[in-house]
């Protein structure tokens, strides 16, 4: 069926490969992930996949991080011809993705398990980093290389370039990488042992050890520089990975991106943590690799049958996740809003324990339960807009306020911010789309949106003359709910499903659509179909008006929709 | 001042195109230079005095300082509107802000009520109302230096919405080079100024005015360039595509700037663009700031009607409709930079500026 599977490709139901393939192509520069005896200078195949899906051809292919090694002295850079590497391209310390990959490349030192001091990057991954090995605790900026086998020179001098950058960017997180730091320098002293065994430009363990929480990721070594962006993002979100908030707000300003579920380190630790046992699914797509992938049907019984036991989870934050789970409460603005009042219970109920202050201590509840609900349904731009929102709350909250002045503080802010942002914004955009509705209007809407609904209601209201085109998607049909209430209020309704979008859209005149967020670049982000709704419409010359509170709105920008995403229940399907 | 209050067009005609008409119909720069010399002053320095405001016991009238300044042809009637706005508060016995600020919005709404199809009127009203009002001045504790730092700022919008013309030309000069052939849609005050001024820098260029039927803008504005001694083509509406191979640049005015960066003008602009989009020649559009307006027409037909009667010079059948409409919408792809007095601007910096300017 498909002419671009390699022919040897395993045949393991467990792992399918879907998506972007080259086909059996042996990529001499790729370094593999997996098991440490793989050396990196065979060229790696599809066959080698193994079943736990550890394997080295990502169908999307995200570059390896930039390696995990310590950061190099300047001496590196004046006995090292540089390719096309630039020092001045990077600067230090004062933009945050900087920063986020100077501290990613150092915690990944600790993740790589094996002297991750060496890069993927390097062609036949010859080099590896006795160097490291002198890395003091403290002195992440001045690593000699003074040891490095001159043999090694060339490959060091890649290294020298991905490591550069790293020295200009390991100075502004210096402090926060103790940890990190530690099992850096335990890596280093591994490697060098292992260093020492493996010499003469022989790949060690160490490349391929350094990639494995880089799960899959191709290398390319001829270009560190272009590479350096694409790890950046994925190695921040695996920094950031899972919820970590009472240790750090140094992120304050960047949102946490969602957990990248490529790397088994990360994912294994969110598993010990988690309340909700997942079950990973059994057919995993590949394509989807990053995203959570998991056996859905089985946690709510087992989730049920637990409420009376799971003390440290307030019993409306387990409600509300319950809700979630089986899909009772769906669309944006709701699930934030019955968060948001599970919160308020929350805070209700709180008091602070003996020895610890309200600020860390609630801080650091609110972190565990938005946990739980991250598992129960990954959250949405909205819902995370608003626990940002509470955070800031808490932190600001000023010392000198008792208990019970902080609680009704934070109590009227959540009630503040759901009238203003929520409930008053929906009646403004109301007051304006409603404007751009005449007689005689054909709108036409997809799925089901609470601010778009609130929009024809009160257009009919206004006595407006217009009908309305709901179009549908399989498999959750929303639109017949929506369809229902429309009809119910005495709105002339057409009902289609998305087959026939461009079969309708010359009749229309407005489309109205609801949307998940916008984000910075101006991009929607909404349910699945929008976007073609929307590409049928500026087709026929039809205006397309989104409707989305100001507090959904997000400074991130995506680039397509596979990046960051929620899959859905393959059950629904069948 | 409640008949005044009344729109003068109950059929719905609409009175700022009819006023244009009607100005157009009498000015002629002669006229202008005659009335200003006997004025005794230079035409661009100082502000021509106000008329009699107030003869004591009459009820001060917004409309009726409105008309006064709106007869002045050559003042936009945005300004003349910003002007009474300042006469109000000149005049006004308030005592308190919160008076103040209620009288001046209510006489904001008169006059917008006035006419409420020119967008240029609502959106300096709206401007102004938001400029004076934003003062920091306005936490002093006395009401009287309040109130002169209100009027302080009053006069200065409208001294700057006065100047707006003589800034817009200045930016505009460097974009008319030495031979080159500039196509003119309309009877724009401001896009004169920027013609007048790049004749009086000796630049050579020539002009083709399209006919503009059937407010005969074409004609007018054929009459003032020729007495600046500039070349000047007339064009019928239709000859537009026909010449524009031989055009390097459209330069129109607008009658109101809307959210998109799109323009609002004179019936015809929008097919003006189109051509000149096609065949990849600059479209360049002179406004000044005050007609930055909070409003996003998603189509032609999305604005509030503008009608103004088209004589054909001969009866038409009863059966017959026809379109009236003064005006239409051109979207902002169309359109290449817009000279304000903020700057040159791109399309895309419209909705910027309008939030500057609003919030």
């Amino acid at each position: 069926m498909d002419p671009r599977r390699a022919p040897r490709t395993v045949s393991d139901p467990k792992v399918r490969q879907v998506g972007f393939f080259a086909p059996g192509a042996a990529i001499p520069d790729r370094s593999q992930s997996g098991p440490p005896d793989h050396i990196s200078s065979l060229p790696p195949t599809i066959a080698d996949l193994s079943p736990s899906g550890a394997n080295s051809l990502s169908p999307v292919m995200i570059p390896p991080p930039r390696h995990a090694s310590a950061p190099l002295s300047p001496l590196r850079r004046d006995t090292v011809p540089v390719g096309s590497y630039n020092a001045s391209d990077f600067m230090p310390a004062t933009s945050p993705t900087a920063a986020t990959s100077s501290s990613d490349d150092v915690a990944w030192v600790g993740r790589g398990g094996r002297a991750g001091a060496a890069s993927s990057s390097f062609p036949g991954g010859g080099f590896d980093m006795p160097a490291a090995s002198s890395v003091p605790a403290s002195g992440l900026t001045t690593v000699s290389v003074v040891n490095l086998p001159p043999g090694l020179s060339e490959k060091a001098g890649v290294a020298a370039e991905l490591q550069n950058d790293r020295t200009t960017h390991s100075k502004p997180l210096k402090e926060k990488m103790t940890k990190a730091e530690r099992r850096a320098l335990q890596e280093a002293q591994r490697a060098a042992k292992a260093a020492a065994k493996a010499e003469g430009g022989k790949a060690p363990p160490a490349s391929s050890g350094a990639v494995s929480s880089a799960n899959a990721k191709s290398a390319k070594a001829a270009k560190p520089s272009s590479q350096k962006n694409d790890n950046v993002t994925v190695a921040a979100s695996e920094k950031k990975g899972s919820d970590r908030p009472p240790e750090k707000d140094r992120k304050k300003d960047v949102p946490q991106p969602r957990m990248q579920y490529d790397d088994k380190s990360r994912v294994e630790k969110a598993k010990k943590r988690a309340v909700v046992k997942q079950t990973e699914a059994r057919n995993r797509v590949e394509l989807f690799r990053h995203l959570p992938q998991y056996e859905h049907g089985t946690q709510l019984p087992d989730l049920e049958s637990k409420f009376f036991q799971l003390d440290p989870m307030h019993p409306a934050v387990y409600k509300v996740g319950l809700q979630y789970l089986s899909g009772d409460l769906c669309g944006g603005n709701a699930r934030c809003i019955a968060m948001l009042l599970a919160f308020q219970e929350v805070i209700k109920d709180y008091s602070t324990p003996p020895e610890k202050t309200l600020v860390r201590d609630l801080t650091a509840k609110i972190g565990s339960y938005v946990s739980f609900l991250i598992e129960c349904r990954p959250l949405s731009i909205s819902m995370g807009n608003a626990i940002r929102f509470l955070k800031n709350r808490i932190a600001k909250l000023p010392l000198t306020f008792s208990e019970s002045e902080a609680k009704a503080t934070l109590h009227s802010d959540i009630d503040r911010f759901i009238n203003e942002k929520i409930i008053l914004a929906d009646k403004v955009i109301v007051k304006h789309a409603v404007t751009k509705i005449r007689d005689g209007d054909v709108l036409l809407t997809y799925g089901s949106s609470s601010a778009v609904e609130m929009i024809l209601l009160h257009a009919h209201e206004l006595g407006k003359q217009f009908r309305v085109v709901v179009v549908d998607s399989r498999p959750k049909l929303e639109g017949k709910l929506l369809l229902r209430r429309l009809v119910g209020k005495g709105i002339s309704c057409t009902y289609t499903h998305m087959n026939a979008v461009s079969y309708i859209m010359h009749e229309v005149t407005r489309v109205f659509l609801g949307a998940s967020s916008v984000l910075s670049n101006g991009t929607v982000y909404s349910s699945v179909g929008t976007a073609c709704v929307a590409m049928v419409a500026h087709a026929f010359h039809v205006p397309v008006l989104v409707c989305c509170e100001a507090y959904k709105f997000h400074e991130r920008v995506q680039l397509d929709s596979i990046c960051s995403n929620e899959l859905g229940k393959h059950f629904w399907f069948l | 001042m409640a008949d005044t209050l009344q729109n003068p067009n109950p059929n719905n005609i609409s009175a700022y195109y009819q006023t244009r008409a009607a100005h157009h119909g009498v000015v002629t720069s002669d006229w202008l230079a005659q009335a200003q010399a006997a004025v005794g002053r230079h035409p661009d320095d100082v502000l021509p005095p106000e008329p009699e405001v107030k003869v004591a016991g009459k009820p001060f009238s917004v409309i009726h300082e409105f008309n006064n300044w709106r007869n002045q042809p050559d003042l936009a009637e945005a300004v003349a509107a910003i002007r009474a706005l300042a006469a109000v508060i000149r005049n006004s016995e308030a005592t308190t802000m919160m008076e103040l600020e209620i009288e001046l919005k209510k006489a904001s709404d008169s006059l917008k009520s006035w006419d409420t199809t020119s967008i240029s009127l609502t959106a300096g009203c709206d401007l102004f109302m938001r400029y004076v009002t934003r003062t920091s001045a306005l936490e002093y504790e006395d009401f009287n230096s309040a109130k002169s730092r209100l009027i302080e700022r009053a006069e200065k919008f409208g001294e700057i919405s006065y100047k707006a013309r003589r800034i817009i030309a200045m930016l505009s000069q460097d974009f008319i080079f030495d031979g080159c052939t500039i196509l003119v849609h309309g009877f724009s005050r401001v896009v004169l100024e920027v013609l007048k001024t790049a004749a009086q820098n000796k630049k050579l260029f020539r002009v083709f005015c399209t006919e503009g039927r059937p407010d005969r803008t074409g004609l007018r504005l054929s009459n003032e360039l020729a007495k600046l001694d500039v070349p000047v083509k007339l064009l019928i509406d239709s000859a537009v595509a026909y010449s524009m191979d031989e055009v390097d640049m459209v330069f129109v005015g607008a009658d109101g700037v809307v959210e998109s960066g799109g323009i609002i003008n004179m019936m015809g602009t929008y097919q003006i663009a189109l051509v000149a989009h096609s065949m990849d020649k600059p479209v360049y559009v002179a406004a000044e700031s005050y007609k930055f307006a909070r409003l996003y027409p998603l189509d032609q037909k999305d604005m509030a009607p503008a009608l103004r009667p088209i004589d054909f010079g001969v009866p038409i059948p009863s059966k017959v409709e026809v379109e009236t409409s003064a005006r239409d919408y051109t979207p902002p792809q169309y359109l290449t930079l817009l000279f304000t007095d903020l700057g040159v601007l791109t399309p895309s910096v419209v909705s910027d500026e309008l939030i500057q300017l609003y919030l």
